[in-house]
This record gives structure tokens, C-alpha cells and sequence, in this order.
């Protein structure tokens, strides 16, 4: 936690560094920056404009859905239905816009709603219930995997109206194509950074992350935003789905198997906290970018696909470890 | 005086059910999931041969592929409930062994289907694909589609030490006519058969060999997110893809033009000859033993001289899922 110092009002270096956040929290950009400068050594295909706009393109779904689970881990829980409720949603806007030849922004609305109704669940259950985080989207991840399935009948569905695939359109600056999607995920980070850090609701989600007790005390209705929480993650799951449709031109009732393990890697190396009340949103996007780029970077070397895993456990490890020395020292 | 009549007929039937149901052969099948069509496919061709012969199927799954401790309870389960025969695709081709030696032991037929076991011999007998030929099907026909044109090629590989994966990836080695580590072989990466996965795979591949003209993917999935990557890179007329299983959103891909070409094998033909030879052993106690091949065939709209293929419309008429 950013720790402000009192208003030792020398200015120059010193208010400089009073005013910054600890240097743990800058241990993941340091960790892209390193990757990137190394693999732009290894290869000169690395640092090319288009190779980026596929990096982000490639990070941009796990990406959204670690919005979603950075405020869920924040309030130290932990959401491991996140990948299938996104592959419920992706096949259900799917369906009802081919098989129902429902008006494409309605079926995407609905698929939306199915998303934030699972989170909802997942919300009341945890907070109401009073069930551990873990055990309930263990519960609704099985769910709403049986649910695609029978719903799907694990077939794909294909031959998707324009407006669904918009995401996926891309516009060109200068040489280089990006993709609407890519430029939505930058946006959620954006806005989840903004109101994280600028709005009080946001600066509770760390309280309640931090010391339930003590945030109910303080006055935060910490059961109605627990529950919001969840319901708002949900959400998020929805669009991480739209902009999945839009990437693979489908709607696979086989998405999203790994996502949560996924999404859950990328909070951790970002430095947000496991044990919940601290970390930083923009860290989950260097976290994802971290992974994208291992994974790019060692592809255009030639290193088979086994030492990605290898590099991103021992990343994750290194994350960890990071966080829990720099908690003994506060 | 009455009501101990109805109790009396209400025993004789629940007895009467009793004797029925052990009199009927109980045959068990276990897939890796439950979701897999591959497996789904395989189970709807299970509970019709068990119906056809008059035995009573049953099923069980692990949660996902690799899940080696679902399966283990499933097998304990069935001999428990008196299986005659045990029809198993192993997730875990190594430590499922113990669990099939012991079910052996009791006196229960065990069949592998589609993934042998490691050993093969842990099992009475295996029905499968030939996964190394599937390869060399498609290995050979791209061979003979690049007509001398030199080639460079990405592999889509399935995941490190899964043995189907890496028959058919050499398998098409073989078809192709080069060793591994040969310098036409320009990109490898893995996909877990998985639809993005693969998409990602192939976009990686194409950012450090632009001019790959070849595509080995492990599995229909697999190439169809090449596929999406290809096209997305505007480079999807130039390049051929070959990939096996023949479902039958595969072979509908054949026809769109996605896939070149596909090994086509037959899950329904494994379970059913599975159920039959389960029975068998039950009825007459004769043991099925060795290696089936339940065929594979190489499905493609644009046949290629030296290499036997059947078209889209068998392809369609024999395809799963």
C-alpha cells in the first residue's frame, strides 16, 4: 500500500520520491521492460509496430477477464468461474442472434445479462450464504459449464451477424492495425484504474479487501458492495466474451477452460496481493502483457512451447515472493 | 390377510427385478470427458451396441483430459457393480495401469479404445485409431499438394508427452518424407487442441516465418484457428492446411475450404466393437486380445494422385459429433 508521507514540504528529489509509490510496485514494468528489451535482442521481428498490436490482441481477452478478477482478489476472494461464465455468455449472445435470428445488439444484451446474473450468484452466495469464495465459483464454474454444453450441445456456432464481430475490425495508425477490441480493454483499464484509485466506492473495495470488520465499522455497507463486486465482475466476464466472438469468429462452447488459472497468473504477476487489499489494476495489464509477450517473444526464437510454461511458473513465484517480502517489511 | 399378499407380490417383483437385472451382462465405458463430441460419439455408439446385444451400459467420465483419479474410481466403481467388461480411452496412458491390473484380477475384461495404454499389453486388447498413419495420410498428401514447391511448415502440436499428439506429428513427418528437426520446419508451438489457442499459435508463427505454406494441426480445432489467424493475415488462399479426426464440423470445414484435407477416424466403430467383444467375453468367456486398427481414412475435395481419399460427402456420412 502506498504509503503518503507527511507534508514534508521540501520540494525538489525528495517531495519527488515522498510523492511515488514504493518501488515494489513498479517490480512488473520492470519485469516487461526486461522481457521486451530482451527478446528485441533475439529477434528482429520483435519490436515491429504490428507485432504489439498482436501481442495486445492475443492478451485482450484474458486481459478483460482479469478486470473482473483483480476486484474480486482485491476483496481477498478469489473467482474461479470466471473463464466458464464467459463461455456461457459468448455461447448464448451466439445462439440467440444465429438460431433465434435475434436482432444482434439484443443477443449480445442478453449474453450480458446471463454473465451478470452468474455474478450476481456467485455475490449472494458468497456474501449472504456466507460461503468461502473458492468453494462457490468452484460450484457455479461446474454450472455453467454443464450449462454451455447441454445448451450448445458442445458444437460451435458459426456464421455470426457483422455487428457482433465489430470488435474485431481493426483501423490503421500509421503502418500498423489495431484492433477496437485492444483499444476497449486499454479504456476498462483506464476506468477500473480511475475509479479504483479516484472514487471513494473504489478506495473501499481495497478497505474491504483490507479488513471487512473495520470497513463495516467505518460504515461501508460491505455486503451490498460485496455482492456488487461479484455482479459487476460478472459483467465484465460478459464483455471479455463479445470480445472473444469478435477475435476467433465464433461462438465455442470450449472457451475459456483455462481462463481462470489465466486470469489469476496475470493478477499475481501484476502485484496485486492474493491476500487481498492491495495492488494495483494497471499492474493486471503488465501481468497479461508479461505473459503475451513471453509467449510471442520465445515463438519467434524457436523455443518449443513448454518453456513458456516453465518461465511464466517461475515468474509467478518471483511475483509472490516479491509481495510477501515487501508485506513483512510494512 | 390382504395386506400381506401386496407385501408378499411386492417382494416376489422387487426379487423378481433382482434376478432380472443379474441376469443381464453390465458392460462399462470410460471416456476421458464427457463433453469431448469425440467421446460423446463414442458413447451413443456404445449404448447402441449394448442395446442391440441386450447388455446394460455404463458410463463415466473423467472432469477433464488428464483427470487420472476420476477414472480410477470410475473402474473400482464398475467391478464393484459387476461389470463383465471395462471399454476405457486412458487419460493417463502411464498410471491408469495399476487400476486395469487389478480390475484384470478380478476376473473383468479390459478393453483400451482409441489411446493404448503404456504398456499396451496392460490392457486385454486395444481398439484405435492408428494415429501414426493418420499422420502419414496427411503428411503424404501435402507432399504430393506442394508439388516440389518448396515448403515451410508450422506444426499446431497438441501438448508436451500426450503419445497422440506426438504419433501424429511424426506420423506426418514421415508422410512428408523429412526428420525432425528439418529446415522446412520452420515454426512449432503447442495448442491443447484448443479453437483460440491455436489461433494464437499460428498468428505467433506467422510473425516469425511470414511465408509458411504449410500446416500440420493436431486436431480440427486447432485448424481452424490457424485458419482464423491465416485470414486475418489476408494469407489464407496460399496456404494448406491438414489436420485429423474427421468430425463433422471438420469435414464441413473441408468443404469451405479451411481444411485441405483430414484423417477421418471412427470412435463409433471402437465402442461398438468394444460392447461386442465385452459381451462375448461374458457370454462365452473368450477374451479379445491385441490391436484392432478401426481404420482411418483420409477425407479431401481435391485428391491428390498416390494418396487414396474419399470425398466430403462420405466424409459427411461417416463423421461424429
Amino acid at each position: 500500500m502506498s504509503t503518503q508521507t507527511a507534508a514534508t514540504a521540501s520540494p525538489g528529489l525528495r517531495g519527488l520520491f515522498a510523492h511515488m509509490p514504493p518501488v515494489a510496485t513498479f517490480g512488473p514494468f520492470i519485469a516487461l521492460a526486461i522481457a521486451c528489451t530482451f527478446f528485441a535482442f533475439q529477434s528482429d521481428r520483435f519490436l515491429a509496430g504490428q507485432n504489439f498490436s498482436l501481442i495486445l490482441q492475443q492478451v485482450m481477452v484474458v486481459g478483460v477477464v482479469a478486470i473482473g478478477q483483480t476486484l474480486v482478489i482485491l476483496t481477498a476472494g478469489i473467482d474461479l468461474s470466471c473463464g466458464m461464465i464467459m463461455a456461457l455468455g459468448s455461447i448464448v449472445m451466439t445462439k440467440f442472434a444465429v438460431d433465434l435470428g435475434m436482432n444482434p445488439y439484443l443477443a449480445i444484451l442478453c449474453g450480458l445479462l446471463i454473465c451478470v446474473a452468474f455474478g450476481f450468484l456467485n455475490g449472494s452466495l458468497i456474501t449472504y450464504v456466507r460461503l468461502p469464495p473458492f468453494i462457490v465459483t468452484l460450484g457455479t464454474l461446474n454450472i455453467a459449464f454443464a450449462i454451455t454444453q447441454i445448451y450448445s450441445k458442445s458444437q460451435t456456432v458459426a456464421g455470426l451477424p457483422d455487428a457482433m464481430l465489430f470488435f474485431g475490425n481493426t483501423f490503421k495508425i500509421g503502418d500498423t492495425s489495431v484492433t477496437y477490441g485492444t483499444v476497449l480493454m486499454l479504456l476498462m483499464y483506464l476506468g477500473a484504474w480511475f475509479v479504483l484509485r479516484e472514487t471513494a466506492p473504489g478506495r473501499h473495495v481495497y478497505a474491504l479487501g483490507n479488513n471487512p470488520e473495520a470497513a463495516r465499522l467505518m460504515g461501508i455497507p460491505a455486503r451490498r458492495m460485496l455482492v456488487g463486486i461479484y455482479t459487476i465482475a460478472g459483467l465484465i466476464y460478459g464483455i471479455a466474451a463479445l470480445l472473444l466472438v469478435a477475435r476467433t469468429n465464433v461462438g465455442d462452447p470450449q472457451a475459456g477452460q483455462t481462463d481462470n488459472l489465466e486470469s489469476i497468473t496475470a493478477v499475481v504477476l501484476g502485484g496485486t496481493s492474493l491476500f487481498g487489499g492491495r495492488g494495483m489494476i494497471l499492474g493486471t495489464l503488465i501481468g497479461a502483457l508479461i505473459i503475451g509477450v513471453i509467449r510471442n517473444g520465445l515463438t519467434l526464437m524457436g523455443v518449443p512451447s513448454v518453456y513458456q510454461i516453465l518461465i511464466t511458473g517461475i515468474l509467478v513465484i518471483l511475483a509472490v515472493a516479491t509481495d510477501q517480502m515487501s508485506r513483512r517489511k510494512a | 390377510m390382504k395386506a400381506k399378499k401386496v407385501v408378499l407380490l411386492c417382494l416376489l417383483m422387487c426379487a423378481a427385478a433382482f434376478a432380472y437385472a443379474a441376469d443381464q451382462i453390465v458392460v462399462g465405458l470410460i471416456t476421458k470427458t464427457e463433453t469431448n463430441p469425440f467421446f460423446v460419439k463414442m458413447k451413443q455408439g456404445a449404448d447402441a451396441a449394448a442395446k442391440a446385444d441386450g447388455a446394460t451400459l455404463m458410463s463415466a467420465a473423467g472432469k477433464f483430459d488428464g483427470d487420472n483419479a476420476g477414472q480410477i474410481t470410475a473402474i473400482e466403481n464398475m467391478v464393484t457393480a459387476g461389470a463383465k467388461a471395462i471399454l476405457i480411452t486412458p487419460s493417463d496412458t502411464k498410471a491408469i495401469v495399476p487400476s486395469i491390473k487389478k480390475a484384470r484380477a478380478a476376473g473383468v475384461l479390459v478393453i483400451a479404445l482409441d489411446t493404448p495404454t503404456d504398456p499396451q499389453d496392460a490392457t486385454d486388447a486395444l481398439f484405435a485409431t492408428d494415429n501414426f498413419k493418420a499422420g502419414v495420410l496427411i503428411g503424404q498428401y501435402a507432399k504430393a499438394a506442394m508439388a516440389g514447391k518448396p515448403a515451410r511448415i508450422a506444426t499446431m502440436d497438441l501438448a508436451p508427452g500426450i503419445t497422440v499428439g506426438q504419433l501424429r506429428h511424426d506420423g506426418f513427418l514421415k508422410g512428408f518424407g523429412i526428420k525432425a528437426g528439418d529446415a522446412s520446419i520452420v515454426c512449432s508451438q503447442d495448442t491443447q487442441g484448443d479453437r483460440a489457442k491455436g489461433q494464437t499459435a499460428m498468428e505467433n508463427c506467422l510473425q516469425k516465418a511470414p511465408n509458411i505454406n504449410v500446416v500440420y494441426t493436431i486436431n480440427e480445432p486447432a485448424a481452424a484457428g490457424a485458419y482464423q489467424a491465416l485470414k486475418a493475415a489476408g494469407k489464407e488462399k496460399g496456404v494448406l492446411i491438414v489436420s485429423v479426426d474427421g468430425g463433422c464440423e471438420g469435414v464441413r470445414n473441408i468443404q469451405a475450404g479451411v481444411i485441405a484435407a483430414t484423417s477421418q477416424q471412427y470412435p463409433l466403430k471402437m465402442a461398438q466393437l468394444g460392447v461386442d467383444a465385452g459381451v462375448a467375453y461374458a457370454k462365452t468367456g473368450k477374451k479379445a486380445s491385441g490391436y484392432t486398427d478401426t481404420g482411418v481414412t483420409l477425407i479431401t475435395d481435391k485428391p491428390m494422385k498416390g494418396v487414396e481419399s474419399k470425398d466430403t460427402k462420405f466424409g459427411l456420412s461417416a463423421c461424429w459429433g
